[in-house]
């Protein structure tokens, strides 16, 4: 890797030689396995398994517009509409396999983790029915109890044993356990490197282009569990100290004038058009409930800590914990306002989020809206409502510093 | 007849007022109501404690306030409950049992607790992995937790042997619906779709052990009259539930006959038993492992669309009609595999969506008159 490249480019190469990676794996022969994309990965990895993460590649296919043709096709399937827009991207992309985002090789067997949705359950048992092959399925009960109870800890840690089994019956192989132990230490320092290059937007103003995070997010979704991506997150958060240092903000163009939270995905399909939006009125995004889903830290001779660190991810957690979380990320990232993403695809956040945007706005007196969108498909979104609403919110934050006191220009 | 329509009276009554049928068991008893939010709440650890368990599955009303939880797009059954709740329809309740086996009814759960004060809720996981040891451990504990929360509710205890005991009167409960469901086939102008669906769903606001006695005193009524000659068109309900009721009411007017149904709201609930051997709980945790051919029931093989074909099969239906509950994730993942192997065999099938609000009765009639039609050409 050469000294000189930036995050960015780094970032660029390691996805196109991940993506690259995973055909000429199936080329070869080897084992392909589709994952969603907070699954514990650690097992595939110590196994080798090529991992490829189909969320991640419905969000690329939608970044570069190629969602609707695939999204027309499942729905001819009969995939309604009101189906998860990833889910339906990738039933398209099943049945076509081509897309403008390029090729992922088709997989000989899933992971599935449903500490996300459990949309994903039935999505991957279609896929599991479609090819015929093998579904590994971790499942994380919701936590209706503030914490990560016991008893789930058990049944995840018994899922875990059941994993391996099913791994090495599905290779041959026996399990390697201090191969896991190595992965599990990389998993957890990537994680920490991302969280903490993450962190660093905490400063005033950030040094950190919020809606870069969305950029990275890939890695940490794609190579959680290998050494490169410690050496992106290390990069990431080198280049921003170095603006840190000089007392740089997120763009050379033009000031950081708000602070805002995005809670929810990104709308991919408009990810240009709604960050030039946020970027003219000097919007930064500095923090979002998302990518933290990611930070997940456990000690490696830990397994209980691992299976609490993988159920323990937001919306995977009560109303309370939700609440707390973004009061957390107002005060520690310095927010001033929030911009709840309503994501037509996302129903287990949409359906807490009215009352969550009400808590936290009783909490913490920080003016946010909500706008309608999605995270692939078109359809669902408005740019005019968006910017209707950014300009309110632009109103609402301005008022609110004007009686704080806090200069604006 | 008299006997029969006396009967239909009864459970019509409970049906039409299931309000009334929870004072007058808190009246005559002085004890607690529970209701139950779909599906698969263990009734018996509720009904053990000499409380009355009772099914809460929305209904068609107008969405006034309940519109400050859930957006537009949710489940209408979901949309209906909130609303219900925030209007103080269930404060008779005593508390609500919610068991979260989807990500709607995961933030239902969390709503309640944060916008129902009056009633409080007690929610439940269900294990994906639910024939592996520790799924199975995991949702004894979970019942476990509930049983512990209703005896602090009540303030008695509610043994093991009470749960056995609860066990026994509801298995008999199921054995008899399942065969209610079978002799009814023979009476189709007596027990049409709407009385079959109206039969199956008095049974949420009973007793268990009285549901169970007029239903089989239905029985050997019916089974003592002739089998009823039906030209009807017969045809299989698959779905959440058969509701609203101007879905039903349409089935007399085009000849449609319910031959068998793998809804929800129906048959999920009776067609497979609690299984002998071990605690109480476990018992109803290993239940939930043998549960098959259910959106909510982690499969991925995907037998439901065999488990359809054998019942058209078995029953000589003509068709199968897809009720498919709008926003519900669950079973519109389900409907592409489902049509696919429908189209494989041969097997004719109505896609329909339903909402508990919608006054879509028109579109509906369209789409009935429609199948009839194209049956009846075959």
């Amino acid at each position: 890797m050469s000294e000189k490249m930036t995050s960015k480019q780094m970032l660029q190469k390691l996805l196109d030689d991940h993506y690259a990676g995973a055909l000429a794996a199936k080329e070869r022969g080897e084992l392909i396995a589709w994952s969603t994309s907070i699954a514990p990965q650690e097992f595939c990895e110590t196994m080798g398994i090529y991992t490829v993460y189909p969320e991640n590649h419905a969000a690329a296919i939608g970044a570069k517009k190629g969602s609707p043709e695939l999204i027309e096709v499942s729905e001819f399937q009969g995939y309604s509409i009101d189906i998860c827009s990833y889910a339906r991207v990738n039933m398209g992309y099943l049945e076509i396999q081509e897309s403008v985002a390029g090729k992922i090789p088709l997989p000989d067997l899933l992971i599935c983790c449903n500490n996300i949705c459990n949309t994903v359950i039935k999505w991957y048992e279609n896929i599991a029915c479609e090819l015929d092959i093998p579904l590994i399925m971790f499942d994380m009960p919701f936590n209706y109890d503030y914490e990560v109870n016991d008893h789930s800890v058990e049944y995840i840690k018994g899922q875990f044993q059941e994993a391996i089994h099913q791994l090495e019956q599905i290779t041959g192989r026996s399990f390697d356990y201090n191969r896991f132990r190595e992965v599990m230490e990389i998993s957890s320092e990537a994680a920490r490197w991302w969280k903490k290059a993450m962190a660093l937007a905490q400063a005033v103003p950030s040094p950190m282009n919020g809606f870069d995070i969305f950029n990275y997010m890939a890695l940490i979704v794609c190579m959680r569990g290998k050494q490169e991506s410690i050496d992106l997150f290390k990069l990431v958060a080198e280049e921003c100290e170095a603006k840190l240092a000089q007392g740089q903000g997120p763009w050379k163009d033009r000031p950081e004038e708000y602070r805002i939270m995005w809670d929810g995905i990104a709308c991919w399909t408009a990810l240009s058009t709604t960050y030039k939006f946020l970027k003219n009125q000097g919007i930064n995004m500095v923090g979002s409930t998302y990518p933290d889903s990611w930070s997940i830290i456990y000690d490696s001779h830990d397994l209980d800590g691992m299976a609490r660190a993988y159920s323990s991810n937001f919306v995977n957690r009560n109303l309370d914990f939700r609440v707390d979380n973004i009061c957390q990320i107002v005060n520690d990232f310095k927010v001033d306002g929030i911009i709840y993403h309503c994501n037509r695809s996302c129903k287990p956040q949409d359906f807490c989020q009215y009352e969550v945007q009400r808590q936290v706005g009783d909490r913490t007196g920080v003016p946010s809206v909500m706008f309608d969108g999605d995270q692939t498909d078109p359809r669902a979104f408005s740019q005019a409502q968006f910017e209707t609403r950014i300009q309110a919110l632009v109103e609402m934050m301005k008022t609110r510093k004007q009686q704080q006191g806090i200069g604006v220009k | 007849m008299q006997a029969i329509a006396t009967i239909l009276r009864e459970m019509e009554g409970a049906v039409k007022d299931p309000g009334g049928a929870v004072r007058a068991f808190k009246q005559e008893t002085g004890r607690e109501v529970i209701g139950c939010l779909p599906i698969y709440v263990p009734e018996e650890i509720i009904y053990a404690g000499g409380m009355l368990p009772i099914g809460v599955w929305g209904g068609q009303t107008n969405i006034v306030q309940s519109g400050t939880y859930l957006p537009s797009f949710a489940c209408s059954i979901m949309r209906a409950i909130m609303e219900f709740a925030m209007r103080g329809v269930y404060n008779d309740l005593s508390a609500v049992v919610c068991p979260m086996h989807c990500d709607t009814l995961k933030c239902i759960g969390e709503n309640w607790k944060v916008g129902i004060s009056e009633v409080p809720c007690f929610c439940l996981v269900y294990p994906q992995n639910r024939k592996n040891p520790s799924g199975i451990s995991y949702l004894t504990t979970e019942f476990e937790h509930l049983r512990k929360k209703l005896e602090s509710l009540s303030g008695r205890t509610i043994t093991d042997e009470a749960i056995n005991q609860a066990i026994v009167i509801y298995n008999e409960h199921r054995k008899t619906i399942r065969e209610f469901t079978r002799v009814a086939r023979d009476y189709p102008l007596t027990i049409t779709a709407q009385k079959r669906h109206m039969v199956i769903k008095s049974g949420f606001f009973m007793d268990k052990a009285k549901h169970t006695l007029l239903v089989k005193s239905l029985i050997s009524e019916l089974k003592a009259l002739p089998a009823e000659k039906s030209s009807g068109i017969k045809v299989i309900l698959t779905g959440i539930m058969a509701e609203p009721d101007s879905f039903l009411e349409l089935f007399n007017q085009y000849n449609l006959v319910v031959v068998g149904d793998d809804l929800a709201h129906e048959s999920r609930q009776f067609r497979t038993d609690v299984p002998a051997g071990g605690t109480p709980l476990e018992r109803l945790a290993r239940r939930w492992a043998e549960v098959q051919g259910c959106s909510l029931a982690y499969d991925p093989e995907k037998r439901r669309s065999n488990m359809l074909i054998d019942m058209v099969r078995e029953t000589g239906a003509d068709g199968v009609i897809v009720t498919m509950m709008k926003f519900c994730e669950p079973e519109e993942f389900d409907y592409p595999i489902l049509k696919k192997e429908f189209e494989k065999a041969n097997i004719p099938h109505l896609y329909i969506e339903l909402e508990q609000q919608a006054d879509s009765a028109e579109q509906l009639r369209t789409r009935i008159q429609g199948f009839a039609e194209m049956m009846s050409t075959r």
